[in-house]
């Protein structure tokens, strides 16, 4: 187990440099100048060299680059050329709602999925079946900011049981979850009909493995071979995709942050786009990439914990 | 053939038809604006009613499927074109250095929703629809190419690749002659899921503003002008997400379709 | 009373009659083998005894188990039934069990579902059973880190733990090595006659039949054709069908005798270590030895046979044969030249050697026609026959095996086992090579289907002077299409010499043992 964490964590830190370089790379270098780059054509030519200063353009690209890493590694993100102000801050104020929305997301979407579905297998052909994965072929092809905005139109605007965007802050943790709530139904249903149909078709898999036979041979009903013996194995699967899923509900979150107004990474980073920001812009994209990864490594973990083979492989 | 397929395959002609037909005519011209006609719900002269310029929602829907077609099926033609050959080739060497460094690639890139890729590119290049293909279609290299390694290992295991190394046949031969006929059912299914994926992942990036630049249509950006209209005209609204919705379902059914159809033991990845 | 009796079982699915009018009775302490060949319907009639039929299947007549009609039984019911009254093993243990369960929690598993019992009292009594089934490993263990046979005992501890009065055996040894073999029909034999229950053997295999059962019930396509005690069926065959069988099994060929002693392959003292994953994180990588100085020669039209059991390099040593990897040391030379040059194989060599596969499912390209399949080897000569040419030599490599020329333009899922074997050998014909190696070619056939193949080979070897390495587990197929043998074990030919020598009188302790676990056909005068 410590073997295969260990040789797990190697590769989180090989894919991190990597990720920082190529992100370094795309932001810093390809632009040429990306002072100029970020002050546009009007610009002054001493507020360009005021802000190479900054940027530390003058240095060479390798020794940026590892300054810029080794900053990232003490918490310092740089300072924000349009904000004034550390970007550590401008994250940390943000985060609060990204990271957040996007665990109520994906606790939503594991919720629903499950016991959908295990329910539709364990159904399999019945009604219960037929309904749910009916349900869950329109959730896979409904855009989610545009079911975003059908939410929005019925419960905010017709029903008033939310308020159709904005974000009060973590002071009234009530009020903070109630308007995070239309935002995470609108990344989590997609998701969870997405993660639904990997449940089932990884459950039936395993329902037509010997083992189940087995199982059966020894008296458990079909019920109990399901639940003992099959959803176990058949969590291996649905484990890979409920990894990548995050990545897309912190990116999904993003757009859906543009939907109800949430001041999220989403809206800095496109006020940060519109800006030119680059210093704002590579930091947080470095954040998201970081975060994904992390994520990644602990889905590789939880595999471990599932599947023994994994842990004793010699 | 079943139903889904039938059904499938009948709603992704029809987008497929009003983009082509697009080419040749539309109702009225998009780029013509009507500001007192602005905001009709659906009549006999504008069957979809029109936006907030005045402009023919169906028009715009039938130029927008052009979009959304062409930027999907390049980003998988890019996925397919770049994927598969790495897949099979670290399928064939498997167990090298080079198969690491393919795998270890696609789990990088992985990390880099195409969300993340299209910000990267705009905020240096600046937002188009070409960012968004690129986008779109470097995410879908790593989906193409862990597929192939995987459909393509079992395979190498078998008896009758043994036999064509025993006739002397090199592994990049025997990736074309023999591997590759054997996963192109496979490839079908999942380029046909790719493409509705990319579909939605046009109208995500169109929407928030990364990815087709007016004037031209999109169902995305339809979608973001009609954010703000929504409460007094839900019509600008409801017709796009139906198409996209419409459009992406009939790619799924047909996807699903194509599976029982082929080979119902394919499973293909969805995220 | 009798245990089991089974009246006028009739099963069918959607139209196709599986099984018709079955009958079949059995006491307690009684071993009752169930025989035939594929398609006969002998594992359905044991999933019918379970009351596990596939989704879709009809049952008809009566399954008086215990004093319960189990066609007539409620799930419910049965479920309480299975694993207490009857238990089951499988044929195949690699996937029986539940990979992410340790042994000791599945075992106690039966006990849990059937009793009120604690899972301390359980685990108890689980680790008990999986001593006295001969397991020496602890219960904490996952299956992974057992062997087939290992996984076997514990798939037999399951389905005896609460000691049903009925053991259902559905081809329990048919995935596992004949040493292993040997003891777990030892062990089964041994827990009849400590719980008096009966067993109900399932086995294609006439030799184990024959030394493990009281009584024979021989199935062919859904139908009982014979039953008896198993001495008075032996000495007294009735039904045209068992004869035919109990021939087939002991079928011998007639080779024409090979005379001369120019070399054809010659093989000095090579060995191939491959490398196993780190233990630690930076230290040397360990090696496992999968061929330890293996020496041995094929003369021109020799034919020679390789046993072994399942990890004794037979595998390696075919590919380094074959020229498809290297070696650490030795050397491989086919008419003096090495079969291995690196990345660029050298055809001149290639095409003097051909292969004969294991599975005739997995042999074949199934998205390729057999002119294009058999005709893969025309990639190693210089100049590929066409048109014409191309067209008689597929239409003579197919009537060579007996095939019809017609053949050709069908697809391989067309055909049956036993001929896509018969396209497997025009396949290594086709260029006329000098060695073939058949691995195991006929392991997967059926007995009578086997003995078509084995004819077959010693009518080719009669046309032209053909030298092959035959590799088989199988002993008695061995000793009838070969002239000499080589026995491996380890990684290493402990023994080689003339067949019949070496069968009748071996020198090391692994011939023997091999010899003495094989079970033996009694000799049968009329059988034949």
């Amino acid at each position: 187990m410590i073997r295969f964490a260990a040789g797990r964590l190697t590769s989180l830190v090989i894919s991190l440099i990597v990720a920082s370089i190529v992100i370094f790379a795309v932001i810093e270098v390809i632009p040429g100048d990306p002072a100029a780059f970020m002050l546009g054509v009007n610009a002054r030519p001493d507020t360009i060299a005021a802000l190479r200063a900054e940027m530390g353009l003058d240095q060479p690209v390798i020794q940026r680059y590892f300054a810029w890493v080794a900053g990232m590694l003490q918490g310092d993100f740089g300072t924000s050329w349009t904000y004034k102000t550390p970007v550590s801050d401008l994250i940390a104020d943000r985060i609060w709602v990204s990271l957040p929305l996007a665990i109520y997301a994906l606790a939503l979407s594991t919720l629903i999925a499950f016991p959908a579905g295990i329910y539709a297998a364990s159904r399999r052909g019945g009604a219960g079946d037929t309904a749910i994965m009916g349900a869950t072929q329109l959730g896979v092809a409904i855009p989610n900011f545009w079911f975003a905005m059908i939410l929005v139109l019925i419960f905010a605007i017709n029903l008033r049981w939310f308020s159709a965007g904005g974000f009060p802050g973590w002071d009234n943790p009530f009020q903070a979850i109630k308007s995070l709530t239309l935002p995470a139904i609108a990344l989590a249903l997609p998701q969870a009909a997405i993660l639904a149909r990997v449940m089932r078709s990884s459950l039936l898999d395993m329902l037509g493995e010997d083992f189940i036979r087995t199982a059966r041979a020894k008296g458990l009903t079909q019920r109990q071979a399901l639940w003992r013996h099959a959803v176990r194995n058949a969590l291996i699967p649905v484990l890979t995709i409920i990894g990548l899923q995050f990545s897309f509900l912190l990116a999904g979150g993003i757009i859906i942050e543009q939907v109800f107004f949430l001041p999220g990474l989403g809206r800095l980073i496109f006020q940060s786009i519109s800006a030119r920001d680059l210093i704002v812009v590579e930091s947080v994209v470095m954040l998201l990439v970081f975060v994904v990864i992390v994520v990644n490594f602990l889905v590789d973990l939880a595999y471990a914990a599932v599947d023994p083979r994994l842990r004793t492989k010699s | 053939m079943s139903r889904n397929l039938i059904i499938g395959a009948a709603l992704t002609t029809l987008f497929i038809a009003l983009a082509a037909i697009s080419f040749l005519w539309t109702p009225y011209d998009i780029e013509t604006l009507d500001i007192p006609g602005k905001l009709q719900t659906p009549n006999a002269a504008h069957l979809l009613g029109t936006d907030h310029f005045g402009r023919d929602i169906l028009s715009m829907i039938m130029m927008g499927a052009r979009t959304s077609i062409a930027v999907a099926l390049v980003a998988v033609g890019i996925g397919m074109g770049l994927g598969i050959p790495l897949g099979l080739l670290a399928a064939a060497r498997h167990g090298s250095l080079l198969d690491e460094l393919i795998m270890r690639g696609n789990d990088l890139v992985f990390a880099f929703p195409s969300l993340v890729i299209a910000i990267l590119i705009t905020a240096v290049f600046g937002a188009s629809a070409v960012n968004a293909i690129i986008a779109i279609g470097i995410f879908n290299i790593p989906v193409f190419a862990r597929l192939t390694r995987g459909a393509a290992l079992p395979l190498w295991e078998r008896d009758f690749i043994l036999a064509a190394r025993v006739c002397g046949k090199s592994a990049a031969r025997i990736s074309i002659e023999h591997i590759l006929p054997n996963i192109t059912n496979l490839m079908i299914v999942q380029g046909t899921i790719q493409f509705s994926l990319g579909i939605l992942a046009e109208a995500a990036l169109s929407y928030i503003g990364l990815g087709a630049q007016p004037p031209t249509a999109s169902w995305g950006r339809m979608l973001a002008d009609a954010q703000t209209l929504v409460s007094i005209a839900p019509h600008t609204a409801l017709v796009p997400g139906f198409a996209i919705l419409l459009m992406v379902l009939g790619l799924n059914l047909m996807g699903d379709g194509l599976r029982d159809w082929l080979d119902p033991r394919i499973r293909v990845v969805r995220t | 009373m009798s245990l089991l009796a089974i009246k006028a079982l009739s099963v069918s699915i959607g139209d196709a009659a599986i099984l018709h009018d079955i009958d079949l009775d059995m006491r307690a302490g009684e071993i009752v083998a169930i025989t035939g060949e594929s398609g006969s319907g002998k594992s359905m009639t044991a999933l019918a005894v379970m009351g596990l039929l596939p989704r879709g299947a009809k049952a008809k007549g009566q399954i008086i188990l215990d004093g319960h009609d189990i066609l007539q039984t409620p799930e419910p019911a049965l479920c309480k039934i299975r694993g207490k009254t009857v238990g089951m093993v499988f044929q195949e243990p690699m996937t029986a069990l539940n990979p992410v369960q340790t042994i000791g929690a599945q075992v106690a598993e039966t006990i849990l579902i059937h009793e009120k019992t604690t899972k301390a009292e359980a685990n108890k009594r689980a680790a008990a059973m999986l001593e006295r089934v001969g397991l020496k490993v602890p219960p904490s263990r996952y299956p992974h880190e057992l062997s087939g046979g290992q996984r076997q005992r514990v798939v037999i501890a399951m389905a005896i733990a609460l000691r049903p009065k009925l053991l259902i055996a559905d081809e329990p040894t048919t995935a596992l090595d004949v040493t292993t073999q040997a003891r777990i029909l030892e062990l089964l034999r041994g827990l009849v006659r400590e719980f008096g229950m009966g067993l109900l053997i399932i086995t294609h295999d006439l030799a184990v039949v024959a030394e493990i059962a009281d009584k024979i019930v021989v199935m062919q396509k859904g139908r009982v054709v014979e039953v008896g005690a198993t001495q008075d069926l032996l000495t007294n065959m009735q039904h045209p069908y068992t004869k035919a069988l109990f021939a087939a099994s002991s079928h011998l060929v007639q080779l024409p005798v090979h005379t001369g002693s120019v070399q054809l392959l010659s093989a000095k003292h090579i060995t191939r270590d491959y490398p196993l994953p780190r233990k630690t994180l930076l230290g040397p990588r360990p090696t496992f030895r999968a061929l330890d100085d293996v020496s041995f020669y094929i003369d021109h039209g020799e034919r020679v046979g390789l046993v072994g059991e399942s990890g004794s390099g037979k595998s390696t040593l075919t590919r380094a044969i074959l020229g498809l990897e290297d070696v650490q040391s030795g050397e491989i030379t086919l008419d003096g030249a090495p079969v291995f040059t690196g990345k660029k194989p050298n055809l001149a060599v290639r095409r003097k050697m051909q292969v004969v596969f294991q599975d005739p499912y997995s042999s074949f390209n199934p998205r390729h026609r057999v002119d294009r399949l058999i005709t893969e080897p025309f990639h190693l000569l210089e100049t590929p026959p066409t048109g014409q040419a191309r067209t008689d030599a597929i239409a003579k490599a197919l009537t060579d095996v007996g095939l019809s020329p017609d053949d050709a333009g069908k697809y391989i899922h067309e055909f049956s086992g036993g001929q896509r074997q018969r396209i497997a050998i025009a396949r290594a014909l086709i260029i006329e090579p000098e060695l073939i190696i058949f691995d195991e070619a006929v392991s997967a056939l059926d007995v009578s289907v086997r003995a078509q193949v084995l004819d077959l080979i010693a009518d080719l070897c009669r046309k032209r002077p053909l030298a092959y390495l035959f590799i088989s587990h199988d002993l008695s197929v061995v000793r009838t299409v070969t002239d000499r043998v080589l026995v491996m074990q380890a990684g290493k030919i402990v023994e080689q010499g003339e067949t019949e020598t070496v069968l009748t009188q071996p020198k090391h302790p692994y011939t023997q043992a091999l010899i003495a676990a094989a079970p033996q056909l009694p000799q049968l005068k009329q059988a034949v």
